[in-house]
């Protein structure tokens, strides 16, 4: 954090619309630029080369921008084993420093919760890798989504976790907020002005304007130790009836990070890669004698919501949902988290 | 920091067939660099995922004690891919070793105290690395009286036969071999279930832990028995199998509700186990 604190008027500037191409020209000159970019029917996070690519009028992003951290696949070494002997070579860090540009508040809050698991007892060199030398600045909103949830599971539209920099749209320019000392950095660039007391005030209101604006998702108060409780209850069953185990859900998910290490290998060299897995697979749990502690769908589907709303919250002190509503949208079937937390929520409590 | 994915490059120095049906075999291996031997700092009860270039990594626990020093070994089914590939490698080739992972058994508690450890099968790896490391002269003074029950569905399915033949000769170890049934007529030690055998030797709990390794029916039918003697659920010892990946807590695949088996684990006590979900 910056001295001050966050969202008081000395860190934060206004950036004009029509200044934002040269402002990203100077970023994409040293940086590597990530941003919303159209392709087809969809807003997907990519590496730009012109500021013309870049789109900021969305809703959000089908994919989490989580693979820019933590790519779906990924080569943690190379080898190659000759005459007795096996020789290793782990891929080189980043060579340029980077930026993710207009992403939702949600995800960059998601980014959080990886930060906590990845960098536990074993710190994970591959993901901070990235993480060091990647900017994030979000992109608040202030036109949450029928299937936005955020604000209650901790975060909100508007939230500056997990972002250097916050910009919130006043229509004629955004106001941008520093959060971190590299985000204040930011905002040394000209394209920025200063910000001014009306600026302020209208930001406050449209902050205001989208949080109301949210449904709040009913939820108990001390879930995680009301949904052990529940671990046994035959509701669990009825809530994953439909469910098809296809995994959109944590694939889809900004802080979903389950992942299976495999080799491919060719004649005598190869590479161990990390690959996204899923917990809504049956395979995943499935021991070599074949005894498998998660035999069925209700069983998958339970680790998953435990996971988020009960496991996380006691070892991480923090939901592992942001309330970005992929999963929502994205089900096949339909299968809706608020319900399932709602439903869970109204349990008995064996 | 070492980069934890990384396995420690080894030789197999010696590869032994430990059962009839040649489907447990032991590797010793030695690290190419004597450095990482020094990394690879363990304590009994801890395991290690074994890596072979090409094929994948397997988590497998310890079978070597520290006492030991100059080779680490792994006693492996084959069962999977992995294992299959690793039966069919020869002395002299070169993989890679990552760990040690998980915690061990609760050697400071169980100082001054009498052990009782009872295998069942080829989950007996990790109770030899102990049994190893306890009489070692430097630390059994530390504990009272060692007693061991160990069992196989017969005698040619006894891991460490020689060993446990020196075992039998000494006096501060009370050795109980057992097999499920033998037609054997020179069988020389109990014929009977682990825990029936438990039942019969194990006279008392008290000032006592006791360590459990075995398949799930064994160790099913070996909890009420110790319950019955005495042995309140904290000193009762277990050592759990999941699948596993990563072994560093990471991968999300081998929790039992919060607690996550290569990293919390594999070592819990049965009062731990009764407060977690029944996942396993």
């Amino acid at each position: 954090m910056i001295p001050g604190g966050y969202g008081l008027p000395p860190s934060s500037k206004i950036l004009k619309k029509d200044r934002l191409p040269s402002f990203l020209e100077r970023l994409l000159e040293e940086r590597i630029v990530f941003a919303p970019v159209r392709r087809g029917e969809v807003i997907l996070i990519r590496e730009i080369h012109a500021p013309s690519e870049v789109v900021l009028e969305y809703e959000n992003a089908k994919e989490s921008p989580k693979s820019i951290f933590f790519p779906e696949r990924e080569p943690l070494f190379r080898y190659r084993t000759e005459k007795g002997k096996v020789e290793v070579d782990i891929p080189p860090g980043r060579e340029r420093s980077r930026v993710v540009f207009g992403i939702r508040p949600c995800d960059a809050r998601g980014l959080l919760l990886l930060d906590k698991v990845l960098g536990g007892e074993y710190r994970d060199p591959y993901y901070f890798d990235k993480r060091a030398e990647t900017l994030v600045v979000s992109l608040a909103c202030d036109h949450p989504n029928p299937s936005c949830f955020c604000l209650s599971m901790g975060g909100g539209p508007c939230s500056p976790e997990g972002s250097d920099l916050l910009l919130l749209d006043l229509s004629d320019g955004y106001l941008a907020e520093a959060v971190s000392e590299r985000g204040a950095a930011l905002l040394e660039d000209p394209a920025f002005e200063k910000s001014d007391e009306e600026s302020l005030a209208v930001a406050k209101k449209i902050k205001r304007e989208s949080e109301v604006s949210m449904k709040p998702v009913a939820m108990k108060e001390n879930l995680e130790e009301h949904l052990e409780r529940v671990f046994d209850d035959p509701v669990w069953k009825d809530l994953t009836e439909t469910c098809l185990g296809c995994g959109i859900c944590t694939y889809l998910c900004p802080t979903c990070y389950c992942f299976d290490l495999c080799d491919e290998a060719a004649g005598s060299s190869g590479e161990r890669i990390r690959v996204w897995d899923s917990c809504q697979f049956p395979l995943f749990t499935q021991q070599a004698s074949g005894l498998n502690p998660r035999p069925t769908a209700k069983e998958r589907f339970r680790q998953r919501i435990m996971h988020k709303f009960s496991y996380l919250p006691k070892s991480q002190a923090m939901l592992g949902c942001v309330g970005c509503g992929r999963c929502v949208t994205e089900c096949p079937v339909n299968l809706d988290i608020r319900e399932v937390v709602k439903s869970l929520s109204g349990g008995n409590g064996g | 920091m070492h980069n934890p994915y990384l396995p420690y490059p080894v030789r197999i120095d010696q590869i032994t067939t430990e059962t009839e049906d040649r489907n447990l075999k032991t590797f010793r291996f030695v690290f190419l660099d004597p450095e990482d031997e020094k990394k690879f700092s363990y304590i009994p009860g801890q395991f290690a995922e074994l890596s072979i270039a090409g094929k994948g990594e397997i988590p497998i626990g310890i079978a070597s004690s520290p006492t030991e020093g100059g080779v680490v070994t792994f006693t492996v089914n084959k069962v999977g891919q992995v294992t299959n590939y690793l039966h069919n490698m020869k002395e002299g080739e070169v993989m890679g070793i990552r760990g040690p992972l998980g915690n061990w058994y609760p050697w400071e508690e169980m100082e001054g105290k009498n052990v009782v450890i009872i295998g069942g099968g080829f989950a007996f790896t990790t109770l030899r690395s102990s049994i190893v490391y306890m009489i070692h002269p430097d630390n059994r003074p530390r504990f009272k009286d060692i007693t061991v029950v160990y069992g196989a569905r017969n005698p040619g399915m006894l891991l460490y036969k020689d060993e446990l033949a020196a075992w039998e000769q000494r006096d501060d170890i009370n050795m109980h071999i057992t097999v499920d049934a033998t037609d054997d007529p020179n069988w020389k030690y109990n014929v009977g279930f682990v825990p029936t055998v438990t039942e019969q030797k194990i006279k008392s709990a008290d000032d006592a832990f006791a360590i459990v390794c075995g398949p799930p029916i064994m160790i099913k039918f070996t909890q009420p028995v110790l319950e019955k003697l005495g042995f309140p659920a904290e000193k009762i010892i277990l050592s759990l199998e999941m699948r596993m990946k990563c072994g560093i807590g990471i991968c999300g695949r081998c929790n039992i509700g919060d607690q996550y088996v290569c990293k919390d684990g594999p070592v819990f006590s049965l009062a731990q186990l009764k407060r977690m979900p029944p996942e396993y």
